[in-house]
């Protein structure tokens, strides 16, 4: 049996135990797994990590999109994303979603190689045909943005 | 005409509401008798207005009135009447007025199942429901009203979200609100007892049946939803970390640590505040998800709405519902929450309680992976993203071990366990598990295709899980059939104690078959033309042909696919197709389920101008079945608990056995 005082004892444990354990694991995963997101401009300015994962969004450009022959099975993919200032070169091999189509916004998720090319290992356009993912919409207003200010500056 | 009919029900409903939230309350704080008898009849005119209101919503879609902007943004001529009916909550108002009908639901369900309990705790718990009423209504009216016009009328609508469009999306929003909801009721208790300072055991016992209730509901419609994302979204898994589905599991989560703790507070009246604390943090988080899903915060399909008032108000709520009922708390508990039995360092109570920390830590840890990247969004202006592998990091080590422990508790005995007990009582289980290990790592590979450590740990936990409550059966059980009486004995058990089992074996037979279908899936994406045929794992796919197929608004191209393995040969049918109304396309994939494994064909998108040549998906996933069934009778446990006796005896003796147990609480 244990006195009420040492079961407040235990009670304040536990609580020191959940949070501690929560902090640790939460604190490490988030800093393995947490990605970033980049516009195309940003990677151009290498802004981007080299050899690490990030998100990078935008518009798919209209008439970019190839498939590429044999490798991979046939459903090798290369297409480029744009904020309509600069433009990044996308491989991605797999299935595309429903919802990905030229001209629409899309994410993508991967690395950037050494060749400038970036290798998505994940495509995300899982929104109706309007929707444009927020990242992607921020991505083309800051471009836009950054673009007037170097027209209008010296 | 017949839309501002639903307006002035509405507004009707919120004058009730308001009555309901005010006048009771002020009778039992006053004592003044005849306003506390008004709260059951304003409950039951409040559920018949709101009723009311949505039934008129759904005469306006059946009609297919276009001059109501809901109906015109979310119904089609061309929809079958099925999805036209359930496209009263296939968006943002229609859904939250779906809220609000299934929160006056409950309100009803309480003032009608309550008669036993003393009638100024039931005016409380009614005010508190008829409080969140007042709320819900308000938004309705100001920020989302369903009933809208829209001048001049359109002429065609705008269709259902082709993803809407599906069998489970008929019945996964209405089972979840019920759940998300349904937590309102644990709440109102909490909050009534803290008023009033009746935290005790029979608060607990009028508890538990309602948290029973809701729990069920909430993981029937978890399931639902997640079986909606395996066959209707196509990507070939059926739980993504998505924020909305987190939306919905982080109330799951500590919904099974406040039944856990309401038990404790039932039958050894300890644990009170922190079950209190428990009810109101359960229902905080169901409304921090449908603030999450609702206000189009996150990126995900279904977040229609994007208008920041609405955020606004959802967020200004939550604010005062939960400061509030935590104010109320700080105030009240420290002086209600001391007594209760005291209890060992091995008993099954520190086993319950094991159980709610790390519950309750693996809530907070999705919370926070959940949160993090609108905090970040909007205090450093950063877009970040945190995605499965972060949820498996953090949440698999907080409930996997409680998982573990899970047979341990059912046979623990409360107060004092020893060791000797527990072993005594569970060492046939443990040898069933290890010996089942044994033979799966010995035959590793020779027998079935390799499988890795964890998924073998997976398993050896399922097992694990449902051997042991077999064995707690069988004790239970087999001196009756001992002594010849074993059929007296199986009636005489009470239903939550079928309940529990029932529920725990699903928790095993849920843990084993995720590890299978994870660990053993196999899959391919590649390119097909027709004639052609693709091997995977044994199973040989042949694309036959492709044929265009007309739905009732969508027009489809249909591919047959023959799948041979060994000697058994079938057709498989997936599907692309276009709605002819929004001309979105849709990929339908073609599954074949079976009791030991699913296989799923989806197809991809057309490869050659003649569309001879598709690139499609195919996966082999084992046991998938199993997952849904181990959901399915974690909620038939909730069903077959809410059977049990106890809780029916409970309304008639109730409030004598209180005073019982708060006297002999603290001895």
């Amino acid at each position: 049996m244990i006195k009420p005082r040492q079961r407040r004892l235990l009670w304040v444990l536990a609580g020191v135990v959940l949070v501690a354990t929560a902090v640790t694991l939460v604190l490490r995963a988030l800093d393995a797994n947490v990605m970033f997101f980049y516009s195309p401009s940003q990677v151009h300015a290498g802004e981007a990590p080299q050899g690490a994962a990030f998100r990078l969004g935008g518009l798919v450009e209209a008439g970019s999109v190839q498939r590429g022959g044999a490798a991979g099975g046939g459903v090798q993919v290369q297409f480029v994303v744009t904020d309509q200032v600069q433009r990044v070169a996308v491989q991605y091999q797999g299935l595309l979603p429903d919802l990905f189509r030229e001209g629409k916004g899309v994410v993508v998720a991967g690395l950037l190689l050494p060749t400038g090319i970036f290798r998505a290992t994940e495509v995300l356009a899982k929104h109706d045909e309007n929707y444009m993912p927020p990242e992607a919409a921020k991505a083309l207003k800051d471009a836009l943005e950054d673009a007037k200010q170097e027209k209008a500056g010296p | 005409m017949i839309a501002e009919l639903g307006v002035f029900s509405m507004v009707l409903s919120l004058i009730v509401a308001a009555l309901l939230a005010c006048l009771p309350l002020a009778g039992a704080q006053l004592g003044i008798r005849s306003w506390v008898a008004l709260a059951r009849p304003a409950a039951a005119l409040h559920c018949l207005l709101s009723l009311l209101s949505i039934a008129i919503l759904t005469w306006c879609f059946r009609v297919g009135d276009f001059s109501v902007l809901y109906v015109a943004a979310n119904s089609h001529s061309e929809l079958p009447m099925v999805y036209k009916l359930t496209a009263v909550w296939g968006g943002h108002e229609g859904s939250m007025l779906l809220w609000q009908v299934m929160l006056a639901c409950w309100t009803l369900a309480v003032a009608w199942r309550s008669r036993a309990l003393p009638p100024e705790f039931v005016a409380r718990v009614l005010a508190v429901l008829g409080w969140i009423s007042v709320g819900l209504l308000l938004f309705l009216l100001f920020l989302s009203n369903p009933f809208t016009r829209l001048v001049p009328a359109a002429l065609e609508g705008k269709d259902l979200n082709p993803l809407l469009q599906d069998p489970g999306m008929v019945f996964h929003p209405p089972l979840l609100y019920m759940g998300y909801v349904g937590f309102a009721v644990p709440f109102a208790f909490a909050l009534a007892a803290l008023i009033s300072g009746e935290l005790g055991a029979a608060w607990a016992r009028w508890s538990r049946s309602w948290t029973l209730a809701a729990w069920g509901f909430l993981t029937l419609g978890i399931l639902l939803g997640s079986a909606w994302a395996y066959y209707v979204l196509g990507w070939g898994g059926w739980w993504f970390w998505d924020p909305v589905e987190n939306a919905s599991f982080m109330p799951w989560l500590l919904g099974t640590a406040l039944l856990h703790s309401l038990i404790v507070t039932d039958q050894r009246g300890a644990f009170r505040s922190w079950s209190a604390l428990l009810a109101i943090c359960a229902f905080s988080l169901c409304l921090l998800g449908t603030f999450l899903v609702r206000s189009g915060v996150l990126t995900s399909v279904h977040a229609f709405a994007v208008d920041p008032g609405r955020g606004l108000f959802i967020l200004c709520f939550i604010v005062a519902v939960v400061g509030t009922s935590l104010w109320l708390f700080a105030w009240r508990a420290a002086a209600l929450g001391q007594g209760g039995g005291q209890f060992g360092l091995l008993s099954r109570e520190t086993l319950l309680l094991v159980n709610n920390v790390l519950f309750s830590a693996a809530a907070l840890a999705v919370l926070i992976g959940t949160l993090y990247p609108l905090a970040l969004d909007v205090l450093r202006d950063e877009k970040i993203s945190v995605g499965p592998p972060y949820f498996q990091a953090v949440f698999l080590p907080l409930v996997l071990p409680a998982v573990a422990l899970m047979a341990l508790g059912a046979v623990a005995r409360w107060k004092l366990s020893t060791w000797a007990e527990i072993w005594r009582r569970l060492r046939a289980a443990l040898a069933w598990t290890v010996v089942c290990a044994v033979v799966l790592l010995l035959s590793n590979g020779r027998l079935g295709p390799r499988i890795s450590p964890a998924t073998l740990l997976g398993v050896t936990l399922g097992l694990w899980c449902v051997f042991g409550t077999l064995a707690h059966a069988w004790q239970r059980l087999a001196p009756g059939w001992r002594e010849g009486q074993g059929w007296q004995r199986l009636a005489r058990q009470p239903w939550g104690w079928w309940g529990m089992l029932m529920a725990h074996a699903g928790v095993g037979i849920f843990v084993l078959a995720v590890s299978l279908a994870d660990g053993l899936e196999s899959k391919r994406e590649t390119s097909v033309a027709q004639g052609e045929t693709v091997e995977l794992a044994g199973y040989r796919f042949r694309f036959d042909s492709l044929a265009p197929a007309a739905g009732p608004n969508y027009d489809a191209q249909r591919a047959q696919f023959s799948v041979r393995h060994g000697d058994e040969e079938w057709l498989m049918f997936p599907e692309k197709r276009v709605f002819r109304a929004q001309t979105m396309g849709l990929s339908q994939a073609a599954i074949d389920s079976g009791w030991t494994r699913d296989v799923f064909v989806a197809l991809g998108e057309p490869l050659d101008e003649a569309g001879r040549s598709w690139s499609v998906r195919l996966q082999i996933k084992p046991f998938m079945d199993w997952i849904w069934l181990g959901t399915l009778m974690m909620a038939l446990g909730a069903g077959l608990s809410l059977m049990d006796a106890r809780f029916r005896v409970a309304r008639q003796r109730a409030p004598r056995r209180a005073a019982a147990a708060l006297q002999e609480g603290p001895a």
